[in-house]
């Protein structure tokens, strides 16, 4: 078993925590000092950096939710200058306005350090060429695991999205051996292979895929690795976090999580610790993290970690399949879509009434998101032209809020169900099966 | 010049099958009589164009049925019931520089006629007038 950072990785358990306490303190007491935000969080909470002594004190410091970063778009929860900071990465809000996230030097540094060990549990090496076919630029997909891999040694091909056809001839060319991609987008090269006549097997070097950003399930990466022969590994990370940053190791039996770098709780109903093995809801502080701290940042996402010693050698708790959200955002192509901001779009074009019906499915595991909206009696015209021309403008619009391209469909004045209460406005086809 | 536009009703249905069947059935209750009629579908739902006699009755009753419809005035030029008949209705119209959104017809006996929509009728029945083109009135039809 190779390891990247094998005293950290296989740390005994009461090491790593002693870890977590020592930068738990310290984090709690520079953003007391220097956040303007936690520090009145924790006054109103009646918390001082002193009451934190051990790690169960955790449970007192207040929560930080999505709502704080739209409230403080864009870098109002920043604690260091911008002479500090190295990169920005974006990413979409609930509403509207994106989160804006910036790393210092350090913050990339332990990044790249938590995906080269990621992917070295994977079985990664330098001996190896790995295709990034994620977004670069403001999505941090692409950029992450590029310096994770670089990190490692391997080679990177930053193949980016798009151009499925080409990306599979540089795989075959290369030849690449790894790919960090969605999972339904390895469902489409896998597709793409087919009708190319491309044997991944036999024709291509591929053995390990990196796959995240979207959830999915064990019986996805069964067919998955039974139709390509890959080791078909999960990943997990968000922007928030900094971005990809942790991923099962060869063993698949969950996602080590880092622990000097992130402390999980995973919490119930009531917000108590939930058991090992008991699914809650994840909450997340990132101990290290410099230039946008992160304390118990309730991230929406539903599952459960096993702190049991992994048969790798890891010590580190893993991570298990998420199973839903506390909110109702959606994930669609790897994109995070909020009803809200769909709800936004409509209320800006004065043709259409405030009805409307999102439609999630996949097919091949490919997503698409279909938007029903209605259109308002006075803008009804037999004019195809001007319907046409009034999809095209909120086509545009919804594009532009949402960053993926919606199908959208106009609807008849009063043809939208009216629902007494809160409308169900969001049907959810896919079923990771 | 009102009496040369013609009214059209414009059924607006949900693509769905089953859902012209609906519409036929509300017509037939409501004892409409059709002249012509045509259907284009859009994004998301159809539109059922169609020349009636008493658009108003029907569009009462239509409307009263919770049946989405518009009432939209086109243009009716009488043609000839034999070939080369709407070169010459298309000539005229082209002629008189005017451009068509839609249009369909109907033939009966050798009386024919082409409805079209434009978009500033006035001004286009103005100039197929003064360019001497004869243009149907409700009656005519």
């Amino acid at each position: 078993m190779n390891y990247w950072n094998e005293k950290i990785e296989t740390m005994p358990l009461t090491e790593i925590k002693a870890i977590q306490l020592k930068h738990l303190k310290k984090l709690v007491s520079e953003m007391y000092g220097s956040s303007k935000f936690y520090h009145d969080r924790m006054r109103s909470a009646n918390i001082k950096p002193d009451d934190i002594r051990t790690l169960d004190d955790i449970s007192k410091l207040p929560y930080m939710k999505k709502t704080d970063l739209r409230d403080n778009y864009p870098d109002k929860l920043f604690v260091r200058p911008q002479s500090d900071i190295l990169r920005y990465h974006v990413s979409s809000g609930t509403t509207g306005k994106p989160t804006v996230v910036g790393y210092t030097k350090n913050d990339i540094e332990n990044w790249s350090e938590s995906l080269a060990r990621a992917f070295t549990s994977s079985g990664i090496t330098n001996k190896d060429v790995m295709q990034i076919s994620m977004g670069y630029g403001l999505f941090t997909g692409g950029l992450g695991k590029h310096y994770g891999a670089e990190k490692i040694g391997a080679t990177v091909l930053p193949a980016g999205t798009g151009n499925t056809a080409r990306q599979i001839e540089m795989m075959r060319d290369l030849p690449v051996t790894c790919i960090a991609c969605t999972p339904s987008y390895m469902f489409h090269i896998a597709d793409t292979c087919d009708r190319m006549n491309i044997d991944i097997r036999k024709d291509t070097k591929l053995r390990v895929g990196i796959l995240g950003a979207e959830p999915w399930s064990e019986n996805m990466r069964k067919k998955l690795q039974e139709r390509t022969g890959i080791m078909a590994q999960n990943c997990y990370g968000t922007s928030e976090l900094s971005g990809p940053m942790f991923t099962e190791c060869t063993e698949q039996k969950g996602i080590h999580v880092w622990s000097d770098l992130c402390l999980m709780e995973i919490l119930d109903k009531n917000g108590e610790q939930c058991a090992d093995g008991e699914r809650g809801e994840m909450v997340i502080t990132m101990l290290q993290k410099e230039a946008f701290p992160l304390i118990r940042y309730r991230i929406g996402d539903i599952s459960s970690l096993e702190w049991e010693k992994c048969a790798c050698g890891r010590t580190h708790p893993r991570l298990q399949r998420l199973s839903g959200r506390t909110d109702d955002m959606l994930i669609v192509r790897g994109i995070n879509v909020f009803p809200s901001q769909i709800e936004d779009v409509i209320g800006e074009m004065d043709f259409l009434t405030p009805f409307y019906h999102i439609t999630v499915d996949a097919v091949n595991y490919m997503d698409s998101i279909t938007i029903e909206v209605e259109i308002t009696d006075r803008a009804l015209t037999d004019d195809m032209v001007k319907l046409e021309k009034m999809k095209r403008e909120l086509d545009r619009r919804l594009k532009d809020v949402l960053n993926i391209k919606a199908d959208v469909k106009l609807a008849l004045p009063g043809s939208m169900p009216r629902t007494e209460g809160k409308a169900k406005h969001v049907t959810d086809l896919r079923t990771y099966e | 010049m009102s009496k040369y536009k013609i009214k059209q009703l414009s059924i607006f249905i949900n693509n769905e099958p089953g859902r012209l069947a609906q519409i036929a059935a509300a017509l037939k209750e409501c004892n409409i009589n059709m002249k012509a009629f045509n259907i284009a579908e859009s994004s998301g739902f159809g539109v059922f164009r169609a020349i009636v006699e008493e658009p108003d009755r029907a569009f009462a009753e239509l409307s009263k049925k919770g049946i989405v419809v518009k009432e939209t005035d086109v243009i009716a030029i009488p043609m000839i019931d034999r070939p080369g008949g709407l070169l010459e209705v298309a000539k005229t119209i082209g002629n008189a520089n005017i451009n068509i959104e839609y249009g369909y017809a109907y033939s009966n006996k050798g009386v024919a006629a082409f409805f079209f929509r434009v978009d500033d009728t006035d001004a286009a029945i103005e100039r197929l007038l003064s360019s001497g083109t004869k243009v149907l009135t409700e009656k005519d039809i």
